[in-house]
């Protein structure tokens, strides 16, 4: 079964992000902000982070840097997921190492089919 | 003696006077004629017939009063480094060539003051060459031994040839050329060698008296002691006599500077500068050298005639030939016609400049000149001089043969120097004071001649020609406070001496009263400031200080310059005036500059006034007035504030660019502020949007969800519905108080209420923290409106609540006032603000990373709303810092 952790500090996102993700086969962790992903990934290696931008104290850029400074932690892919949509937010994710950038509001179905593709 | 034989003397002696001129003339640069000890003696034209026999006469009847006419230049002397300096320069600069010029030029070129001082001039001077042609002629007569005093019949005189002689030679050697600035070296360098003989043979026959008619000083004395009071002739006896002897040396003192031979030679005849340091000590010597015997031969000629019964003036003669030493007095005789010479042939020619050039061409023949080509304008003017010359000493002749008989040497001498003493106020203080003007010059140079008139020349005609005595012994009308010898009761002067002093007092008072009643003219005031300024700068600041107004033109400058200078001198002139100006030699339009220039290029030749009268003939001079100048002086000051005024224009544009670039800066940061906003509001909007887009998502794929779940996703949907909401209502809310859009519904409202209801607001989420609320906000009336302050506190409360620890967060209000103000404040004991973030927490969308709270609650809009609202209010919002929290104000007024 693969994990999943989603890192968002908008609960309800969160909520509906959980539920439809389980349902699809998927072990999911839950994360409010980097700080707290962080520290999840000391002790749980996902295979896939879906993870926010804006969020208090540890921001998605820099839990991206953290997490692949990480060599433990060298499999693990991360998606974007932002309300951020300019070209320049995108690429700046993209080049930090992220394996996908979905931008806000998104499809389910379609994101399900995309996390299904990365982690097969 | 044979009166022919003696008259062939005289023929040789001018013959030999001749030829040393002519070669002089002929070698003006050798060192033998240009030296400093030649302008020195040179200087020695001071002692005429008038010294050189007269002092003995006054030594033998009056005493050593004889000594103040020397005296007098001897304490010049020293005083000649700075004033004879000051007017040398003035005089080169300017091209002056007589006392005339010089004191009409001092007052502005005044035409009528030059004619004014030529004939002061020629009223001193003319009795003056008749005083030595009478010498000449009562010694020819003692050396002939006639007894006839005078011939009935003028030519049968011999005294007449004598003075077409001299006037010949005068007119040969003084109108050589038409430039009266040529320094005449020929007259220059026969005039001292005739001081030079004069001055010799004087101390020859003194030696001869005293040490060879006598036996020495010592014997001389104790032979004239037995005989008559040496010591009332040796001393100043009284007080009177010494105030009486001052003037005289003021009388002296003043004509070593004016009498017009002596600025001739001093002066205009002045080739270098430097030649004054051997005048200043050599001249007062050579004073000396010539009084040496006076007193000697007066005593001896006392001892040897009865000076009633001969006249004491020729006690030079008359001893030698007592003593049988007949060559000796023929030598004495050679002598006074030296003295005679010098003196006749240097004052004519001044005399004859003066006239010329301050007279007769500027009172009327300017217009002949202006048709006739050069050669015969330098010839009418060489013409003018001649018949002048010749008209000066034809009069001064019938002068001597109508008047001069009775009188002695000595008091025509100082009725003269009396007379040219009326010069100095307009001169003396003409130089150092600027105010003092032509109307002043006039007034002065007038008045104390008519007093001269009345205290010296009517009594003494009355006197002397008459012999009626009424008039000086009873005073006009029996008046005796008018009595002319006595004014006004002073009653201890001698005649002369009290001229002196009525008219100089007179004279003095009336310059000084006439310069400053009325107010001088722009040219004189130029010229004074020239004159009196520092002597050292005086070319510069005449080349600037000259202010010109009007319309010349360079060809008819030029036409007149060409009719006196010729065409070639001319050409060399200006091409050499261009090329030092750097002035293009096809200018058309004559500046200021050049008119000046051709002025003085004109007065060397016809006078500083007469060139001036010329060159405005051609140019059409606008007269400058004061306030004109002082409009010129104006215009520069406004030029001078129109830069000052473009400068703050300049500066005022450099602050407007950058003004400019600093808006905008300004707007650039808003564009991007701008953008940020929209970025941060659509962010803010997208979030509830995905939350109910993948909840509802979430409720139409699954069938099968639990219902309680299925619940929570519905009602997650309209939770995240109203935040959006309130979230749009806020963005609205805020830009409509932004851009004051909101009006204010102000009533009359009691704060307690307010804030009661704000927190009842809050009550459920506090109570959810376990949060207490300690309100100790009391009971207010005042004006504002009632749900934008309760939107403030609400919003203030909610951050509170945010920001402090769930069980011990604690939240306080308080009120506080003063005569205009409500201050309420909302403190917590929260994590605080970081201080740098002061400034940015009533920016739109500013949330802070100290929340407590795990999602921050709110939009980002809370504070900055506030901040609106309450500054709509005209009131005042802040944050201070606590120990533990932060403390926000609201200041109201109410």
């Amino acid at each position: 079964m693969k994990k999943i952790l989603i890192v968002d500090d908008e609960p309800n996102i969160v909520m509906s992000l959980e539920y439809a993700l389980q349902k699809n086969g998927f072990e999911v962790f839950v994360a409010r902000d980097g700080q707290e992903a962080l520290d999840i990934l000391k002790k749980k290696v996902p295979d896939l982070v879906l993870l926010d931008i804006m969020m208090p104290n540890v921001d998605g850029y820099e839990t991206l840097q953290r997490i692949k400074e990480n060599e433990k932690l060298a499999a693990v892919k991360v998606l974007f997921l932002s309300a951020k949509n300019k070209p320049a937010d995108i690429e700046k994710g993209l080049q930090l190492g992220a394996a996908g950038y979905v931008t806000k509001p998104f499809s389910l179905k379609k994101m399900i089919t995309e996390i299904n593709e990365l982690l097969s | 003696m044979n009166n022919y034989l003696l008259v062939i003397i005289i023929l040789v002696y001018f013959g030999v006077l001749f030829l040393i001129a002519l070669w002089s003339d002929k070698n003006v640069n050798s060192k033998w004629v240009n030296n400093p000890y030649v302008y020195s003696l040179s200087l020695g034209v001071y002692c005429s017939a008038w010294t050189y026999y007269g002092s003995v006469g006054i030594a033998a009847t009056s005493g050593i009063s004889f000594l103040t006419t020397y005296l007098g230049p001897v304490i010049a002397a020293p005083l000649w480094v700075y004033v004879l300096r000051k007017i040398l320069r003035i005089v080169k600069y300017q091209k002056i060539s007589s006392i005339a010029d010089f004191i009409a030029l001092r007052y502005g070129n005044h035409r009528f003051i030059g004619a004014l001082v030529t004939v002061i001039c020629l009223l001193g001077i003319i009795p003056y060459i008749s005083l030595q042609l009478k010498a000449i002629s009562e010694t020819f007569q003692i050396i002939t031994n006639e007894t006839n005093v005078k011939r009935i019949f003028l030519f049968e005189d011999t005294t007449f040839y004598i003075a077409v002689l001299i006037a010949l030679f005068a007119t040969f050697f003084g109108t050589q050329t038409t430039d009266t600035t040529d320094k005449r070296r020929g007259i220059v360098f026969i005039v001292a060698i005739e001081s030079l003989v004069k001055l010799l043979i004087f101390i020859i026959i003194g030696v001869y008296v005293t040490f060879f008619i006598y036996d020495g000083t010592t014997d001389l004395f104790q032979q004239a002691n037995t005989s008559f009071d040496v010591y009332k002739l040796s001393t100043i006896s009284s007080l009177t006599e010494g105030v009486n002897m001052f003037y005289m040396i003021a009388i002296s003192f003043i004509a070593i500077f004016l009498l017009p031979r002596q600025f001739q030679m001093s002066v205009v005849s002045n080739d270098r500068e430097y030649h004054l340091k051997t005048a200043i000590w050599l001249f007062p010597l050579y004073l000396l050298l010539f009084n040496l015997f006076v007193i000697y031969i007066a005593w001896a000629g006392n001892l040897n005639f009865d000076s009633s019964a001969v006249n004491p003036d020729y006690y030079t003669l008359l001893l030698p030939l007592k003593y049988d030493s007949f060559w000796l007095a023929l030598l004495v005789f050679i002598g006074g016609l030296s003295a005679v010479i010098s003196m006749v042939v240097v004052s004519t020619v001044a005399l004859s400049n003066m006239v010329s050039n301050s007279l007769i061409i500027p009172y009327g023949f300017l217009d002949t000149f202006n048709k006739n080509n050069p050669e015969e304008n330098t010839k009418y003017i060489k013409n003018i001089r001649r018949f002048s010359i010749f008209t000066l000493i034809i009069l001064a002749y019938i002068f001597y043969f109508n008047f001069s008989i009775e009188i002695t040497l000595f008091s025509i001498g100082y009725i003269s120097f009396v007379i040219i003493a009326q010069l100095a106020p307009s001169f003396f203080i003409g130089m150092f004071w600027t105010k003092g003007n032509s109307f002043g010059a006039i007034l002065g140079i007038s008045s104390g001649f008519l007093v001269v008139v009345y205290t010296l020349i009517v009594p003494f005609i009355c006197d002397a020609i008459f012999n009626n005595y009424h008039f000086t012994e009873n005073g006009p009308f029996g008046i005796a406070l008018l009595k002319p010898y006595n004014l006004f009761g002073l009653n201890f002067l001698t005649p002369t001496t009290n001229a002196f002093f009525w008219s100089m007092t007179v004279n003095v008072v009336m310059y000084l009263v006439g310069s400053m009643y009325v107010k001088g003219t722009y040219r004189e005031r130029n010229y004074a400031e020239l004159f009196v300024s520092n002597s050292n700068d005086f070319a510069l600041f005449s080349e600037t200080a000259y202010v010109w107004k009007g319309e010349a033109y360079i060809a008819d400058i030029r036409n007149v310059l060409e009719k006196f200078l010729g065409i070639e001198k001319t050409n060399r002139a200006i091409n050499l005036f261009f090329a030092k100006n750097k002035i293009p030699k096809n200018t058309v339009k004559a500046d200021a500059k050049f008119i000046n220039f051709s002025e003085k290029l004109l007065t060397g030749i016809i006078g500083s006034t007469s060139s001036k009268i010329l060159i405005s003939n051609v140019i059409k001079e606008q007269p400058v007035s004061l306030t004109e100048i002082l409009k010129i002086l104006e215009e520069s000051k406004e030029t001078l504030s129109n830069n000052k005024f473009l400068k703050e224009k300049s500066d005022q544009l450099i602050r407007l660019t950058q003004e400019l670039k600093s808006v905008n800066e300004e707007l650039v940061l808003k564009d991007q502020q701008k953008d940020d906003f929209l970025d941060t509001v659509a962010h803010e909007l997208k979030t509830p949007i995905t939350a109910i887009k993948s909840s509802a998502e979430v409720l139409m794929f699954d069938d099968e969800m639990p219902a309680d779940l299925k619940q929570k996703f519905l009602n997650n949907i309209v939770d995240d519905t109203n935040r959006l909401t309130k979230l749009i209502n806020n963005i609205l809310d805020l830009e409509k108080l932004a851009n004051g859009r909101e009006q204010l519904d102000i009533s009359n409202n009691n704060i307690q209420e307010t804030v009661l209801k704000a927190i009842h607001f809050v009550e459920q989420s506090a109570a959810d923290k376990q949060i207490v609320i300690k309100n100790n906000v009391k009971s207010l009336f005042f004006r504002y409106d009632d749900d934008r302050i309760l939107q403030v506190f609400s919003n203030l409360l909610t951050n509170a609540i945010k920001f402090v620890e769930r069980q011990t967060g604690l939240i306080e209000l308080n009120l506080k006032e003063d005569t205009n103000f409500v201050y309420i404040s909302v403190e917590d004991n929260g994590k605080g603000i970081p201080e740098e973030d002061f400034e940015y927490i009533f920016d739109k969308f500013y949330q802070s990373k100290n929340q407590t709270t795990k999602k921050p609650v709110g939009s980002g809009f809370g504070l900055s709303i506030c901040k609106h609202i309450v500054e709509s209010h005209k009131g005042i919002i802040w944050v201070e810092q606590k120990s533990k929290g932060v403390r926000f104000f609201v200041k109201l007024p109410k």
